[in-house]
Formats: C-alpha cells, structure tokens, sequence
C-alpha cells in the first residue's frame, strides 16, 4: 500500500473515532436537557407558595420596605455580580456569553461608580477571572451540569451574609445574578436578574392599596414580621437555584448544539478524506499497471 | 365530615399529596394539630417530623427540614426547603450522620443543626414520630 493511501485511512480512522464521541456527547446533552426542564418545572410548586405566602405576610408585616432585603442602600458603593457558567468547555460559546454579558454588566455598574465583586460558578468562568488575577468573591465549582438545591443555598447564604455586612466592612449593596435563559432548545440568551435588594414586595404593596386583600387572613406563627424575616431568604435561595436550573438546561443545548455541528463537521470530513483515499488508490494502480507495462515493453525490445 | 388536603412540597419536587383527617407538625412556639375547619394560619416549621393522618387511619411521617406551612379551607401546604419520606430515608447514613454530629456537637451551631437532622431523619425512618 502506497504511503499517501495509509495517511489518509489513518486520519479516517481517526475521524471517525472522534464522531462518535461527539454523537454521543450530542445524545447525552437532548437527554440532560428534557431532564433539567423537569426539575425547573418541578420546583415551581415550591416558588408559587413560597411567593404566595411572602406576599401575605408582608400586607400584615407593619414596614416591609424598611426590611434589611428590601431596602436600597442610601449610597450604593459595592454591588455583587453571580455568574454562571460551564463547568466543562465544548458547549460553544455558552460560557464566554455569561462572561461577555457579565463584563457589560460589570462595565455599567463601574460607570454608576460602584466597585463590582464577582461570585463565580463555573469551572470555565473561575478560569476566565483567575488568569486575568482578578479577585472573586466566591467560587463555586463541581455541578454545573445538575445543580441541587444545596448548592444554590450554599450560593444564596455566601451572597447573604455579604449583602448583609456593613458597606464599609466590605459588604454589598445590591446583587445581580448573570445566567442564560433557556428560550427554546435552538435558542439561549445570557440575561441579568437583580436578586437583593428584593422587589416581590413592591408590587405587594399596590394591590394593598387597591384595598383588595386576596389573602385569607392568616394567623402567623410567630407573627407575621418573624415569617417575612423567614421567607425572604428563602426567596433568595429560590432565585438562585431557579437560576442554575435554567443555565444548566441552557448548557446542555449548547452543548448538544456545538457537538451537532461537531458531528456533522466530521462526516463531512471523513467524505472528503474519503474521496481523495480513493483518488490516491487509483493513482497507485494506475502507477503499477504503467510500471509493469514499461518493464514488459523493455524485455520485449531489449 | 370534610377533609384536609394536604400538600407536601420541598424545594426541588412535589413529595406527597393526599387527603388527611390530621396534620401535626411544630413551630417554633411548639406543637400545632391541624383538623378539617381550622382557621387559615402561616406558620413556620422546625426541624420535626410531620405526622399526617389519612382519613383511613394510616399515618405518614414526613421528615421536613425547615420551611412553613400554610393552612386555608382545609387546604393544607406544607413547603419545606428540603423533605423526605420515610421510605426515601437511608437508615444507615441517618445513623452514621448522627453519630458524627452528635460528637462535635458540643458548642458548633452548625454540626448541632446537622445531629437535629439526622435525628428527625431516623425518627421518621423508625416510625416513631418523635
């Protein structure tokens, strides 16, 4: 076999090896997408409650916009910014457009003259922030791909006890969260969602003044302010977690994405390998017959 | 007689869902029965099992790991941040879990909340609701 043919059915070869890896990368991406739309749909029994019950305690609570969550700051100094990215690359451009957005973001809150600190999730984003020496103000790695609630209470609690601190201690005034929203399995969109100070309660506030109260008149245990002070922590955990939700269903689309084209990419290749591996067989024969040929042709004159 | 409808929800799944003559479940000021025609209440919960009574006498346990609930017509909905049945409960590493919590429990806030867990997970595992 001519030394052409073996190099273009070695790359074949190696073509297809790769192929399958990404058919099968694209096939677990469709699975794990269907299977994090479940769990979004199914925490929202829990958000609906969980946003039913706030409002009812914040039209009994005496000041609800006097509560540490939902007041804004007097002067804003500091604001946190969470974005989420991949854990694992050959999703696209799925992280570097949570970063992208979130640099805008960040570049906005800068221009408002607030210092911004970034709260990582995310291999990929970690990486980003970490060459470039930039200081975050927390990292979080290791389930990108199914995050549990777990996770975003860990997130949530860090993002509290910071929103909580006094400004000149270090603490934050205002926090934002960066995801991607999942708008179909072909289309998803980086967004940002401001999660603290809260504004659940504002809109709880004008249907109080339109002196319709569609909540039964609760008898709360302790008393209505303890459960708001309950709840909204609550709520903020939710935020989160809805949010990794959504950028984990975005991930996995990306991902299937990225390895359809991957896929398709290689088959195209392997038939133009293919092509040229036949074209170099026929030369080769074309070569042998000619030699021979010439061989019989000089004894026979010789 | 009426009847309770009683909803179980955590944080990441709905966990049951029933019809109920009773609902026991604790607050932070104690103990809180639930019969049919109870007036609406809001309350929040403590580390505790939930003890709830079917109309046919069987009773379910549900171990629910903070959260509140919420009580309207006979609609009763329990959210907790984290809830599981005792058929969910892995009795072993309920155990182990409170053995490890319980021993550096003395003085560490965090590693008391987790020895509480761990309790109202095997107490409901047991069936013994306490």
């Amino acid at each position: 076999m001519g030394a052409q043919l073996r190099v273009y059915r070695r790359r074949i070869r190696s073509v297809q090896a790769t192929k399958k890896i990404t058919k099968a990368m694209e096939l677990i991406a469709s699975s794990r997408i269907v299977k994090a739309q479940a769990r979004l749909s199914a925490s929202l029994p829990y958000l609906t409650q969980l946003l039913d019950a706030i409002s009812a305690a914040a039209s009994h609570a005496s000041d609800v916009s006097k509560h540490p969550l939902t007041s804004k700051a007097q002067e804003q100094v500091r604001a946190a910014v969470l974005v989420i990215t991949a854990d694992r690359g050959l999703a696209g451009a799925y992280s570097s457009n949570a970063i992208k957005e979130s640099e805008a973001l960040t570049r906005t809150l800068s221009e408002k003259g607030l210092a911004v600190v970034p709260y990582v999730v995310g291999r990929k984003g970690v990486a980003f922030f970490r060459f470039r020496g930039r200081a975050m103000g927390g990292e979080y790695i290791g389930f990108t791909d199914q995050p549990t609630y777990d996770d975003a209470r860990r997130i949530g609690a860090d993002l509290l006890e910071r929103f909580l601190q006094p400004t000149d201690e270090g603490g934050v005034d205002e926090i934002h969260v960066v995801y991607t929203h999942f708008l179909n399995m072909a289309q998803q969109e980086a967004r940002v969602r401001r999660i603290l100070p809260l504004e659940v309660v504002d809109e709880v506030v004008d249907t109080e003044a339109e002196d319709s109260l569609p909540f039964p008149l609760y008898e709360f245990e302790p008393g209505p302010e303890a459960v708001l002070d309950a709840l909204l922590p609550r709520y903020v955990d939710h935020s989160v977690y809805s949010a990794l939700l959504m950028s984990a269903a975005s991930e996995h689309a990306a991902r299937r994405r990225a390895m359809k084209s991957a896929t398709d990419n290689a088959e195209e290749l392997i038939r133009t390998l293919t092509r040229q591996a036949n074209q170099a067989r026929q030369a080769e024969i074309t070569q042998e017959i000619s030699e021979i040929v010439g061989g019989a042709d000089a004894l026979s004159s010789a | 007689m009426a009847e309770l409808t009683v909803a179980v929800v955590s944080a990441e799944k709905a966990i049951w869902e029933g019809p109920a003559k009773s609902v026991v479940a604790k607050t932070p000021e104690g103990e809180i029965g639930i019969l049919p025609g109870h007036e609406p209440v809001l309350a929040l919960l403590v580390e505790a099992p939930l003890k709830i009574e079917a109309p046919d006498g069987t009773k379910t346990l549900v171990a629910v790991h903070g959260g509140f609930f919420s009580v309207d017509s006979n609609r009763v909905n329990v959210i907790a941040e984290a809830a599981e049945m005792a058929s969910d409960i892995d009795v072993e590493r309920a155990k182990a879990a409170l053995e490890r919590a319980s021993k550096t429990a003395e003085g560490n806030d965090a590693e008391a909340r987790a020895a509480k867990r761990a309790e109202t997970r095997l107490n409901v595992a047991m069936g013994t609701g306490r």
